[in-house]
């Protein structure tokens, strides 16, 4: 695993009939380090969307260079929506073996339906299933494709704290065992504590990088609340200035 | 419950329904006594004798000949047309007229000069039965392409599907309904307007034996013909699109 450096020195949407030039993103750089896990804070509507689409090859139209490792190239990509965007007319199986090379080894995927405990309804269409269970897949799905970079953009937003509480805990088991470079986006700052090795506080739109924290709770006291919140505590007082980014 | 009595009923619903339709015909050809409205049993008596006289069959097989031909060719250009109309905004704005117009030409305008300006030939006869179905296919397909989730498709490319993959498993599901409703109301047009290219310029098929009965009012023989064919389309309705309607939507709740 390499290195990955995001350099993106303008993202402008053109104007439209009523409203004007949008400027989303002004000299925003970031670097990921090998099997780091991030999370991007920031205010609903900062254009952090519109980051991960440009990271994903899904927008061209900017401004900047995203590298991987020393050259320039577009990484390989595993992306966690905000709505899991599986098939409804393949199973859950079918799904993820779609984004596979077609000669993977089956207990390749075996492996993976494991980890996150959804190997009984793999042969199931996704609309039999929960949205926790679909966000989960839609998290196979990203990790099955061992991807340079794994962009997730607020995976557990509308879902109830216990199963958004469950499925992170097993998205954390699994980053473990693989630990891909994850760049996660959220607004929720206990969500954030709790997932990240560096925190990246950003700016209204035009967006740009405010601070970069590093979370100094050990991984196997992640899951608890009292010293997250007693970390969110800290920060509040250390950088007032973050209140207003929430 | 309430599903599976539905279920049960539908057929007996079905059979009783064809038995009054024939109860009626009965009733009414014994009350007008007509040589123009037939009893059942002198239809089922023709079309006894036109199938062992090799006739109906006959006719009956090159006119669905005709039928797979230009349906074919129609689905899979209208479909290719559609879902590039559906794609391409430019392409759309520049022959959305051409299709307006196509619409609108009566089915008997094509045929007439498809056979004035090619002959009387089978290849002009398919290709005006071709002109006046395509336009259909390519509406309702551009209509599906216009409404393909735009979500999946950024997926789809997020995960490097590639052309193939992208159009079986992301593109084709989607289309699928729009493609089965052109496919019935295909069928229904297209052998409509292949009776009367036959009755135009054809010297075998339905549509010319029926020209041949209009001559000779022979009213038994024209519903002999009408009914093998209906049930023809009927058999294709219940043994090929209801399957197929039923595997590919096998995934809705």
């Amino acid at each position: 695993m390499t290195t990955v450096d995001i350099n993106i020195d303008s993202k402008t949407y053109p104007a439209k009939s009523r409203a004007g030039e949008h400027q989303a993103i002004a000299d925003f750089t970031l670097s990921l380090n090998p099997g780091e896990f991030v999370c991007l804070v920031g205010p609903s509507g900062c254009g952090k969307t519109t980051l991960l689409n440009i990271i994903a090859g899904l927008d061209n139209d900017y401004q900047g260079r995203i590298s991987v490792g020393q050259q320039y190239a577009s990484p390989k990509i595993g992306y966690v929506f905000q709505n899991p965007r599986l098939l409804p007319w393949r199973t859950v199986r079918e799904n993820i073996e779609l984004v596979l090379p077609d000669a993977t080894d089956p207990a390749y995927l075996d492996a993976l339906f494991d980890v996150m405990q959804l190997s009984h309804v793999q042969h199931a269409y996704p609309e039999r299933l929960s949205l926790g269970m679909s966000r989960r897949v839609a998290i196979i799905r990203a990790f099955a494709v061992n991807p340079d970079v794994l962009l997730m953009d607020e995976p557990f937003v509308s879902l109830d704290a216990p199963t958004a509480r469950q499925v992170r805990e097993l998205l954390i088991t699994l980053w473990r065992q693989r630990p891909h470079t994850v760049l996660f986006v959220t607004h929720d700052l206990r969500e954030a504590i709790a997932l990240a090795d560096r925190l990246v506080f950003l700016s209204a739109a035009p967006m740009w990088v405010v601070s970069e924290i590093d979370v100094t709770i050990a991984r196997n006291e992640r899951e608890d609340e009292a010293k997250v919140e007693a970390f969110r505590q800290r920060l509040l007082n250390d950088y007032p200035a973050i209140k207003t980014l929430l | 419950m309430q599903k599976t009595l539905t279920r049960k009923l539908i057929p007996g619903a079905a059979s009783l329904s064809v038995l009054v339709f024939l109860g009626l015909w009965q009733i009414l050809a014994m009350v007008l006594h007509s040589s123009n409205l037939p009893l059942p049993e002198n239809v089922a008596r023709v079309f006894w004798q036109a199938c062992v006289s090799g006739e109906l069959p006959y006719h009956l097989g090159v006119t669905l000949l005709r039928l797979v031909v230009s349906f074919v060719i129609a689905m899979s250009l209208g479909c290719a047309i559609g879902i590039l109309l559906g794609r391409h905004k430019k392409l759309d704005a520049f022959f959305d007229n051409w299709l307006v117009i196509f619409l609108n030409v009566p089915a008997l305008v094509t045929i007439i000069l498809c056979y004035v300006w090619f002959g009387l030939v089978e290849s002009a006869a398919i290709l005006a039965v071709v002109i006046n179905k395509l336009p259909n296919v390519v509406v309702t397909v551009r209509e599906g392409t216009r409404t393909l989730d735009q979500d999946l498709l950024e997926m789809a490319r997020c995960y490097r599907f590639g052309k193939r993959k992208t159009f079986v498993h992301v593109i084709w599901p989607q289309l699928h309904p729009f493609v089965m409703a052109a496919t019935r109301s295909g069928l229904a047009l297209i052998w409509k307007i292949i009776l009367v290219v036959e009755l135009l310029g054809r010297s075998n098929g339905m549509g010319y034996q029926l020209h041949l009965f209009f001559q000779m009012f022979d009213v038994a023989g024209i519903f002999a013909y009408t009914i093998a064919f209906v049930s023809v389309i009927q058999l294709f309705e219940v043994l090929v699109l209801k399957p197929l309607d039923k595997k590919s939507q096998r995934w809705r709740r």
